[in-house]
């Protein structure tokens, strides 16, 4: 008989789950009644009460560490933390966001309870018993996997699933908040050597990546490349992408080859940092839309592009790789003169409405 | 009291990732086709840390009788790692630690990670309290991100960081450290001193030119480490691949050749709008 734990944890505030923290809870609500499991969650808080009421009606038994030692993601603590959390649970499988917070301990964890971790997971199934969907070489093979062994971690990606938003969460707020005590369980500290100072933005003014963005814009090499008047046009290219981020709202990635160029003392656009580097060695965001410009589209670069559902490209080389399947629109076209135009018109999209 | 490091650099070796990769099915089970003939590097994270340890290295260079030390452990066939440290080599000094094992990222990521505590804890010289675990934070292929922090734990590392872009040292041996986090930002941490784990991502230093004495100084000792490697055997654990498979993802694209700027510049603004 399997029992299920889900881990998650609140966010910067120390006391509100956010939606992708919210995912794993739908995952285990959903688990538990196939397997036909016994559903905990688990909460590492500096105060678990507010995040206690948004998952109070989705499982019969709630648990929470809390503390001001919890409100730094920090490994030696929020291990600790999940260990006790495992400990007084003892679960067969344990399911938890793969948050920075939680994918920095939970391997760790899993070794502690004699364990093991699979991540990145995207999709549950199996009729009889628990498989598990991951990608492989960053996103290039797909595979279904399954362990007979317990406990079995499994870290969810963000954006697999629908956040947990049951209406008796909100019914139950007040009632649950005077019970925030009595789910709490007592954790022993190890000696902390590390102490979270802040979070720090990358020094490039506006804060280009936006994970909820619907789209994700990414500017290619080309942009710093030289025009067809022989010259570079950095700072024009800066300004078009930047008052295009500024209308449409997306997010900025970029290809390695562009960040890479700031490394090598070229021209560069000068808000763009490794984070936005998206590919082999860069993120894979998932955003419903995606559109290219001056980028190649080429196999590193791509993989980064998996879970971008539309997929447009502008690039002046007719046979660059998003021609070849990566792309459901590719526009041959100078993407100076389409953003200038483009801004053009969601300027005077907005000033009309 | 010197302030030499210990840096010790986990990196496998990764298909070049301009490869095409098709999976396979073998006795052992799931494979990439023709895995052991294909061009292979240095995991592209996990390089980024072995460059970031030399520049620390660099900035800590310890004492003649305590020099600051880099080790480079590594598990994969002895003949693919013999290929690769060709050119790895070139880069920066260190001392190959090579486990010879199995090529690819279908082996389970907790018997790699035994398999490697085991190699770090013999190291000759090694000193637990001046060690700081270098790798990257996910690999190229398995690209689970926990082969590092099971490492850690099962050396007995209290303080881990994963996606590290940054290490400032401090006088009195303690390190600022910048890790990625959601939302394009850094979580800035500050902890006591080594032994740590710090898994990185980018970093900010370019790829060092190939240097052609380091690269001789550093062959004397790979090959005869590279002789001497033990073989490992990795535990299943229990893993099981119910299918293995290439996505099925393939578009059919509308390429546009005669359209005006006007023209796209509308089509895109609609496409954007549109739910």
């Amino acid at each position: 008989m399997e029992s299920v734990l889900v881990l998650t944890h609140a966010d910067e505030s120390g006391s509100a789950l956010t939606k992708g923290l919210l995912e794993a809870v739908t995952a285990g609500r959903e688990l538990a009644m196939r397997l036909g499991a016994e559903l905990t969650i688990g909460i590492v808080a500096k105060h678990a009460t507010s995040a206690a009421a948004q998952v109070a009606g989705a499982a019969k038994r709630l648990l929470a560490v809390q503390g001001e030692a919890f409100a730094q993601a920090r490994f030696a603590s929020d291990a600790a933390a999940c260990e006790a959390l495992c400990r007084a649970v003892m679960p067969t499988i344990v399911l938890a966001p793969q948050s920075s917070r939680f994918a920095r301990v939970m391997a760790a964890v899993a070794h502690r309870l004699g364990g093991f971790i699979d991540t990145h997971i995207t999709a549950i199934g199996g009729t009889d018993g628990v498989e598990a969907m991951r990608w492989f070489y960053r996103q290039r093979i797909e595979a279904v996997v399954s362990r007979e062994k317990r406990p079995w971690f499994l870290l969810l990606d963000l954006g697999t699933n629908s956040a947990y938003a049951g209406a008796e969460a909100h019914a139950a707020l007040e009632g649950e908040a005077a019970q925030a005590d009595e789910i709490s369980i007592a954790v022993e500290l190890p000696a902390l050597r590390t102490q979270v100072i802040g979070m720090r933005a990358p020094n490039q003014g506006a804060q280009t990546i936006r994970p909820d963005a619907k789209l994700l814009f990414v500017a290619g090499a080309g942009w710093t490349k030289k025009q067809p008047d022989g010259q570079v046009h950095v700072e024009e290219a800066g300004e078009l992408i930047l008052k295009f981020l500024g209308a449409s709202g997306a997010s900025l990635g970029s290809s390695k080859s562009l960040v890479d160029q700031g490394g090598e003392g070229n021209s560069v656009l000068p808000f763009l940092s490794h984070l936005n580097q998206v590919g082999q060695t860069g993120s894979t965001p998932r955003h419903a839309k995606g559109l290219s410009t001056c980028c190649h589209g080429e196999e590193p670069h791509v993989v980064g592009w998996r879970f971008i559902g539309e997929r447009r490209a502008v690039n002046l080389d007719p046979n660059c790789g998003w021609t070849r399947g990566k792309a459901d629109v590719v526009y041959v076209a100078d993407a100076f003169q389409v953003m200038a135009r483009v801004n053009a018109l969601l300027e005077e999209t907005a000033s009309s409405s | 009291m010197s302030n030499a490091l210990h840096i010790v650099v986990c990196a496998g070796i990764v298909p070049d990732p301009l490869q095409t990769l098709e999976p396979t099915t073998g006795p052992n089970g799931p494979g990439i086709k023709n895995e052991m003939v294909l061009p292979a590097v240095l995991d592209p994270w996990a390089a980024s840390a072995l460059y970031e340890a030399a520049n620390l290295a660099a900035k800590c260079p310890g004492s003649p009788q305590s020099p600051s030390k880099i080790w480079l452990v590594s598990l994969a066939p002895k003949a693919k790692l013999q290929q690769v440290m060709m050119s790895v080599a070139q880069k920066v000094s260190f001392e190959l630690v090579p486990v010879d094992g199995p090529i690819g990222g279908f082996p389970d990521a907790q018997a790699t990670a035994a398999v490697l505590a085991d190699a770090i804890a013999a190291i000759p010289g090694l000193e637990h309290e001046r060690m700081l675990l270098f790798g990257g934070w996910e690999s190229a292929t398995r690209g689970a991100g926990v082969t590092l922090e099971l490492v850690g734990e099962r050396l007995g590392i209290a303080d881990q960081f994963q996606g590290v872009d940054q290490i400032e040292l401090r006088e009195d041996g303690s390190f600022e450290v910048l890790e990625r986090v959601e939302g394009g930002k850094h979580q800035v941490s500050v902890c006591a001193g080594a032994p740590a784990v710090l898994g990185w991502a980018t970093g900010n230093l370019a790829e060092p030119r190939n240097n052609p004495q380091v690269g001789m100084a550093n062959m004397r000792s790979i090959m005869p480490a590279l002789q001497k490697a033990k073989t490992a055997a990795l535990e299943a654990n229990g893993l099981r691949y119910v299918s293995v498979s290439l996505p099925k993802q393939q578009r059919e694209t509308r390429v546009e050749k005669n359209m005006s700027e006007e023209e796209i510049a509308r089509e895109i603004v609609e496409w954007i709008g549109a739910e």
